[in-house]
This record gives structure tokens, C-alpha cells and sequence, in this order.
């Protein structure tokens, strides 16, 4: 079984990466504490996450802008209060000169403080909450994904393109389906038919497809990430709406389809990257991660790919001098990488100003299943944030 | 809201109920017979589910992986009889409770490191395919309909054993009361670990039914679990019966307090706050059913143990 086999490769190649560098690091290395949940039903996501990091440094035969790069594993197990203390061990005893990764925003918002208070750089390679892109934006901060609002919002826009007048919207009961539901009717012009806010430990959707199917609308927007999703989507299927365009963010992606597979293809999502972007870097970087961890990089993999690319042009830029914070704050800010998804740079407020796609799940010809781009929705999307943001 | 729709949503919460029934019923025999607290039996469920997604994918047929995951369910639950549960029967509740709280952690790991951290997917059987309109535009899966008839015949099965055998009688005996039966000489020993063995196959084989619909990943047992454990208490600990009563109300409740209260409310509130509103009381429900019912009943519905 593919899957069961991808976490031990995983493991072996993290391990096979890290060891050899703890010797080298000693000396004018630079030192990178890795955030990624590895407990719990999202580990799925966090692996993702760290394995594109680890391909990034393959790529860069293990060095960041000419150091030795040393990769110190933390996992937040999706508790703040984990992610704190391991981070600040990170800091004080491992001397990490980088924190990097983070899926969740909850544990991102926990570990803010202390690691930005340390003058450490914080870069987020997935989440990106509009706490920290407004009136919270912060120097010691970056993110290489995105400000969620942005991707429900690509979805409102889709919707509105699309011309569907009825809409049928339903989201987890919390603070992140909330946001979804605002993102979303920020750019959609049409009738919300009925709002549905399910319970986080949602397990049958049966109750729901009920109403749906009643209600009969143009088009159901959902958000609905992991399990929930996986749920969700074959439940879909099985009760016959799959008619209903699904538009969804952070439900069908490389790290569900495995499980969601036939259930999801022609399914909706909304994102800056999916696999099959035509350019250099993106094919190198999916052959490469799909030959070394054997299954299709998400993006929380293409992001942390990415930082790697960021990390490695801004140390370089600085001539490896760590110590000097403003001059690398500038390096990082001109972000001069090759990015996976084409287009990229940095806002006032560190978060990337970039394009937004709709994708909609394929099955491709080796039998895997991925995303893929169907048209370009906003280009050079700026968060609805930015504009808050007094950058010290 | 149409009478139809009322009409599919009840037929959900029975669906939805009768799985749990699957889950609590070995739970509340283990609970009441053995006077033993069993964390663990949520675990069960999860390991069933993979047992029979793997099972399927060797064979390649769904009924394959179905007719092996049993006995092996069955097999894993007498190991972890066998390994740890038998050596806490005598401990206090207390000493059981974390002993199983163990068993989840460790089982949830040992499952991630086995199978990886995403989802698996079990295919729907073929001879299961496809649906029936109940409500236009609602195909009904067929699928969903054998789960109701599988746990309906699995609760007639269940209630022949207990009401109408030897073993049956022995295992009311137990629940009613223990040192009695064991002062006549039954071996309690050999009873427990038939009764656990079975309690740990029917938890299995609400997994796997449940696995061509739900995603089967770590971790899936807990949630069901806490239902299970609402589902006993109110249907009176050690008693089939009640757990099947208790069963179908919770799923009832679950189903149709989600689908109704925010249309309730909508009544005398704004839409909004209604919605949100609605969908927290929705799935408080259960809990507040609960609570009024051990009010009124403090030993719940159907209680097995005897003064």
C-alpha cells in the first residue's frame, strides 16, 4: 500500500538529511527549527509541509545561501501550549536561527511572541491569518503562503463569475469557518440560500445532503479540511449531488485526494499553486518530490519549498552574515527566487502579493490525483489587510 | 422544511444510530458484565476500519475484507484482553480509566506508523452501488440502507444470544450480579473473555461497514466513542436493550436537533445569529437529552444491574 510505505520513506530520507549536517552546522552554519504537527489526524498535512522543506534543501545540496543548513524537527502536536515550550527550546538551547513552517494559525499565533521577541525570523509556509497582515503585521514576520481570506474570496469571485445566483455555503462551526463564509461573500454578488455550520467533530453529512438536495442551489461553496473533507466529499457523491458544482477551499487537495480519489474528480478548489504549473522550478521541484517521498506534493509542500528557495537567496545576499537583522529583513523582502508558482513578491505587510487560481481535481494518467489550473481568477491579489499594516 | 425531507433525516438519524448501537453494545456489555471502564473500545472501532480497508485492498472485494476483519477484530481484542485488560479487572475505575486512555494513545500511534497519517479510502461494494430517490434530487445510497439492515438483523442476533441461550443467560447473570455468579461455580474468566472477544468484533464490524463512508484515519474511534459512552448511560449500563433504545434516540437527536434547530430558531431570531446559534445547540442536543434523562431516570432506561 502506497501510503503506508511514504511515511517511513519520509522518515528515512529526514533522517538521512539531518544527521550528516548536525556535525557540519558547528561552525558559520545556519540552523532552521521546522514547525510541523507529526501528532494527530492533521499529521498528513505536517508531513507534507516538512518533506517539501527537506526536498528544497536536497535541491540546495543542504546548504542555505552557501552555509551548511541544519534542520531542527519540532512538532507542535496541534496544542499551542506544546508548540511554545518546544519552540522556545528551539530558541534558547538549539539556537535556531530560523523558525519555519507552522500549518495551523492557532499554533502560529501561540508561538508569534516568543520567537519574534528573540529577533528570530518567523516564516510561515502555510499559516497565513489576518491577525498578522493588518494591524499585527510584524518586521521579525514573513509568510510564503497566503492570507486565507484571500482563497475564500477567489471562490466568491468564481461563483460570481460563473453567474450562479444561488448558493448554498457550509463551513465548520469556529472561528477559521466563519472567516470562510466572510471571505467568500466578499466577492460574491449573488443569494446565499442557507448558511450550515457543522459541529469541527463532524462525522456523517447525511443530515446536510438532505437539506442541500432541498434547497436545490446553483453551486455549494464548503471548507472543510482533512477528514471532515474526505467525508464530506464521498458522501457527496454517494448521495448524487456531484451535479452541484462542489467549490471548496482546503478540501480537495494532494493531501485528501488519496483518500477521496474518483469521489473528487471535477471537484473545485481554489489556490496560487497546483501541481501542474507550467514552469521550470514547479517541474523540477514535483518530479523530484514525487521520485524521493512517492506521493503528489500539496501545497503546504510547494510553500515550504519555496521558503527554502527564500531562505537560501536572502542568506546569500547577505554574505551569510546571520547577525545583521536589517539587512536580512531587506534580503528577505526582495524575495529573489525562482518561485514554484511563477509570480512572486512580498507586500508591505510580508505576506506575498501573487496570483490566485481556480483548480479542479484530474486524474492523471499514472492513476494519481492532483489539482490542476483551470484559469487564472485574481492576479497580483494584494490581502484585504495590507492596508492596516504600519511595518516597524 | 417538507415532510419529506423530516422523512429522509429520521431515516438518517436511524442509520447513523443504529451504527452507534454496533459500537455501544459491546461497550455496555463490557461496562456492565466486567464492571470495567473501556476507553479502548473506540480504538476497536478504528482498528476494525483498517483491518477491513486493508483486508479489501489485498483481496480486492469488499466482502473478502469484511469476512477476515472479523476474526481478526476478534483477535486483536482478545490480545488486548489477554496483554492488559485482564490485569486490571480488579483494579478501581480510576486505575482502568487511564490503563485504556493508554491503549488509545498507543493504538492511535501504532496505527499512523503502520498505515501513515492520511486517510485510506474503502471503495462502496458493487453490489451496493448506486441509489434510490427518496426526495428529488436525493439519491438515497442503497449503501447507507444495508448498514440499517445489517445492525437491525446484528440487534436481533444479539437479543436471540441474550435472551434465549445458556451464554445469554450467563452474561445476564453477570451484569446483574457478579460475585453470585461466580460463587455458583460459573467461570467468570472464560465469560469475560467471550463477552469482550465479541464486544471488540461488533465495534469492529461497525468499522468497517462505516468505512466506505467515512474516511478511516487515526484517531476516528474517539469521536465515537463519546457518543457510545452517551448512548450507554442512557440506555442503563450492562443492558442491550437500553443501548439499542438509546441508540436510535441519540442518532435521532443528533440528526434531526442539527437539521431543525437552526429552522427553529429562525423563528424568533435574525438569520444570521440563528444559523450559528442553531448549530451549537444542534449539537449540544444530545448531551442536554442526556442530562434530563438521568434526571428523571438516574440509573437510565433500562438498567441491568440488580438494587
Amino acid at each position: 500500500m502506497a501510503i503506508g510505505r511514504r511515511g517511513v520513506l519520509g522518515g528515512v530520507a529526514a533522517g538521512a538529511l539531518a544527521l550528516p549536517a548536525i556535525g557540519r552546522a558547528q561552525g558559520g552554519g545556519v540552523k532552521i527549527g521546522l514547525v510541523a504537527v507529526q501528532t494527530g489526524p492533521q499529521a498528513a498535512l505536517g508531513t507534507q509541509l516538512r518533506d517539501g522543506f527537506l526536498q528544497g534543501l536536497k535541491h540546495l545540496d543542504g546548504k542555505l545561501g552557501g552555509l551548511a543548513a541544519e534542520v531542527v524537527p519540532i512538532d507542535d502536536e496541534l496544542r499551542p501550549e506544546v508548540a511554545v515550550t518546544k519552540v522556545r527550546a528551539a530558541l534558547e538551547r538549539d539556537k535556531v536561527d530560523f523558525v519555519v513552517g507552522v500549518v495551523f494559525s492557532n499554533i502560529l499565533a501561540a508561538i508569534m511572541r516568543p520567537v519574534t521577541e528573540s529577533g528570530t525570523f518567523l516564516i510561515s509556509t502555510n499559516a497565513g491569518p489576518s491577525t498578522f497582515a493588518g494591524k499585527g503585521c510584524n518586521p521579525f514576520f514573513f509568510t510564503t503562503s497566503y492570507n486565507n481570506d484571500q482563497v475564500h474570496s477567489v471562490m466568491g469571485q468564481v461563483a460570481t463569475d460563473s453567474r450562479y445566483g444561488r448558493v448554498f455555503v457550509m463551513t465548520p462551526n469556529y472561528q477559521a469557518g466563519r472567516d470562510a463564509v466572510a471571505g467568500f461573500k466578499s466577492r460574491f454578488k449573488g443569494e446565499v440560500v442557507d448558511e450550515v455550520y457543522v459541529p469541527l467533530t463532524q462525522l456523517d453529512f447525511s443530515a446536510e445532503l438532505a437539506r442541500i438536495a432541498a434547497s436545490k442551489p446553483d453551486a455549494i461553496f464548503t471548507f472543510m479540511p482533512g477528514g471532515l473533507g474526505v467525508n464530506l466529499v464521498r458522501q457527496y457523491r454517494q448521495a448524487g449531488l456531484a451535479h452541484i458544482p462542489f467549490l471548496s477551499t482546503f478540501t480537495v487537495d494532494e493531501a485528501t485526494l488519496p483518500a477521496q480519489q474518483d469521489a473528487a474528480l471535477g471537484f473545485y478548489a481554489a489556490a496560487p499553486w497546483a501541481p501542474n504549473m507550467d514552469n521550470a522550478q514547479n517541474k523540477r521541484f514535483v518530479a523530484d518530490f514525487e521520485a524521493g517521498y512517492g506521493y503528489v506534493p500539496a501545497s503546504y509542500a510547494a510553500q515550504s519549498y519555496d521558503a527554502a528557495m527564500l531562505l537560501d537567496s536572502a542568506i546569500r545576499k547577505v554574505g551569510g552574515r546571520l547577525g545583521d537583522k536589517d539587512a536580512l529583513r531587506t534580503a528577505l523582502r526582495a524575495a529573489d527566487f525562482r518561485s514554484v508558482r511563477g509570480n512572486f513578491k512580498f507586500g508591505a505587510n510580508h505576506y506575498p502579493v501573487q496570483d490566485f487560481w481556480l483548480c479542479q481535481v484530474a486524474k492523471r494518467p499514472d492513476g494519481r490525483f492532483q489539482t490542476e489550473t483551470v484559469r487564472k481568477v485574481l492576479e497580483n491579489d494584494i490581502d484585504p489587510w495590507a492596508a492596516e499594516c504600519r511595518m516597524r | 422544511m417538507t415532510v419529506q425531507l423530516l422523512l429522509v433525516q429520521a431515516l438518517n438519524g436511524l442509520q447513523f444510530g443504529v451504527l452507534l448501537f454496533l459500537v455501544a453494545a459491546g461497550l455496555t456489555l463490557v461496562f456492565g458484565v466486567m464492571d470495567f471502564i473501556n476507553l479502548a473500545h473506540g480504538v476497536q472501532y478504528m482498528l476494525g476500519a483498517y483491518l477491513g480497508a486493508s483486508l479489501a485492498a489485498a483481496t480486492g472485494s469488499f466482502w473478502a475484507g469484511l469476512l477476515l476483519a472479523l476474526p481478526a477484530a476478534l483477535a486483536c481484542g482478545l490480545a488486548l484482553e489477554w496483554l492488559v485488560f485482564r490485569h486490571l479487572y480488579d483494579r478501581d475505575h480510576l486505575s482502568q480509566v487511564l490503563a485504556t486512555f493508554g491503549v488509545i494513545l498507543f493504538l492511535n500511534e501504532a496505527v499512523k506508523v503502520v498505515w501513515g497519517n492520511a486517510p485510506l479510502q474503502v471503495p462502496t461494494p458493487d453490489l451496493l452501488q448506486g441509489g434510490i430517490a427518496l426526495m428529488p434530487g436525493l439519491q438515497y445510497p442503497v449503501y447507507r440502507l444495508a448498514i440499517l439492515l445489517a445492525g437491525l438483523a446484528t440487534a436481533a442476533l444479539l437479543w436471540l444470544v441474550i435472551e434465549r441461550t445458556r451464554v445469554g443467560a450467563l452474561v445476564r447473570a453477570g451484569a446483574s450480579n457478579r460475585p453470585m455468579l461466580a460463587a455458583l461455580g460459573v467461570d467468570t474468566g472464560r465469560l469475560f473473555m467471550l463477552v469482550f472477544g465479541c464486544g471488540a468484533m461488533l465495534a469492529g464490524f461497525a468499522g468497517v461497514m462505516a468505512a466506505p463512508i467515512l474516511s478511516v484515519e487515526p484517531g476516528m474511534g474517539d469521536t465515537v466513542l463519546i457518543l457510545a459512552f452517551v448512548v450507554i448511560v442512557i440506555g442503563g449500563i450492562g443492558s442491550v436493550r437500553g443501548a439499542f433504545l438509546a441508540a436510535l434516540l441519540v442518532g435521532l437527536i443528533e440528526t434531526l436537533g442539527r437539521s431543525l434547530m437552526p429552522d427553529l430558531l429562525r423563528l424568533f431570531m435574525a438569520a444570521s445569529p440563528a444559523r450559528q446559534t442553531g448549530a451549537a445547540l444542534g449539537s449540544m442536543l444530545v448531551y442536554i437529552a442526556m442530562a434530563l434523562i438521568l434526571a428523571v431516570r438516574p440509573r437510565g432506561l433500562f438498567p441491568a444491574r440488580a438494587g
